[in-house]
């Protein structure tokens, strides 16, 4: 599977990683170059400097093959601007996106696009964890 | 009319003063505590402070009875959210977003968003009517209708001077509007006017046709 990630954060990095070790084939973006440390040292994908919500980028970044995007940066407007530009320009089959908002969230998800709220799912889990 | 502005920048702020002139209910929603307190000191207390991307914010300022919402932060993916959020969770009927990178128009489009505005189009075109020698200029865009209507000079050293309008090449969409000729009266070209260097030529097209109606009348 080609796999186009936006954001190299710890959740981005982490997960790119991941992918690579399995035998996908990973793109990830990141507007800054030092987030790419955080990459594990037999990543074998590709990291590329870039803007998400840029067009070019997107397509440099191969978008227009890929099997899969994700968009896990810090922003939760950019994240969702990004996972429509995906969806609805470039016809990815599978994008998914995180939005810290629950209520911003569950607005998406009714407009076609899968998105995953940590804040809900972590707070879900404390609660949890708490009551047993 | 009651009109929700995203955003308390230069733009903000001179967009809700025009706009509470002409008497509509304004209400603007600014993140920044500091800039907040500065626009309700200066226009009264019209700002709430408040991230406008949030339907919690957006539902307190009464967002669903808002006749349009206008998007003009800075970022062109708040302004997209911003105005999807109004437009899909509370049915406001007109969004306006403000663009900065050009390339967003078409996508804002395709999102579902009602008017775009990009800055740095309306700059660069412009500038361009001030360059003499520019062989194209944009003067106005039917949005709607995906038309627009430039004006194209024709140079001295065209292929296309002593020719018949009829013997231009010109692209299916076009159509000549107007002939601009120096001392005399601006008049409708007919199929048999002839094309004279030096004259500017208004003209309706498609920005897809743009350069082709640029070729056949000039020449080149």
């Amino acid at each position: 599977m080609k796999v186009v990630i936006m954001g190299c954060g710890r959740v981005g990095a982490r997960l790119a990683g991941l992918l690579d070790a399995e035998g996908h084939l990973v793109t990830i973006l990141d507007t800054d170059t030092y987030s790419f440390r955080r990459l594990p040292p037999t990543f074998g994908g590709t990291a590329l400097v870039g803007n998400g919500i840029d067009e070019e980028s997107l397509k440099k970044a191969g978008i227009e093959e890929a099997d899969a995007f994700v968009a896990v940066t810090q922003g939760d407007n950019r994240n969702v601007m990004a996972a429509q530009i995906a969806r609805h320009i470039f016809n990815v089959p599978n994008v998914i996106c995180r939005i810290y908002d629950p209520i911003r969230r569950e607005l998406y998800n009714t407009l076609g696009i899968e998105a995953f709220s940590p804040t809900t799912i972590f707070a879900q889990m404390l609660k949890e964890r708490l009551e047993k | 009319m009651y009109i929700i502005i995203v955003g308390g920048g230069e733009v903000g702020y001179y967009l809700a003063k025009a706009l509470l002139d002409e008497g509509h209910e304004v209400l603007m929603v600014e993140k920044e505590a500091e800039r907040s307190e500065f626009i309700i000191d200066e226009l009264g207390s019209v700002c709430v402070r408040g991230d406008g991307c949030e339907a919690a914010t957006l539902a307190e300022v009464g967002t669903g009875r808002a006749d349009m919402l206008i998007a003009v932060t800075g970022d062109d993916e708040d302004n997209l959210v911003a105005c999807q959020v109004a437009k899909h969770k509370f049915n406001v009927p007109r969004t306006i977003a403000r663009i900065t990178n050009p390339k967003n128009e078409a996508i804002f489009k395709k999102l579902g968003i009602d008017v775009t505005v990009s800055a740095t189009n309306i700059i660069l075109e412009y500038i361009e009517q001030e360059v003499p020698t520019h062989p194209l200029t944009h003067l106005l865009t039917i949005r709607d209708k995906g038309l627009e209507i430039v004006e194209v000079k024709i140079p001295p050293d065209s292929t296309t001077v002593g020719k018949p309008v009829k013997e231009l090449s010109l692209p299916p969409e076009s159509v000549l509007s107007l002939i601009i000729r120096k001392e005399q009266k601006p008049y409708v070209p007919a199929a048999n006017t002839i094309l004279q260097a030096g004259d500017h030529i208004i003209a309706v097209t498609t920005p897809e046709s743009e350069g082709a109606l640029r070729a056949a009348l000039r020449g080149d």
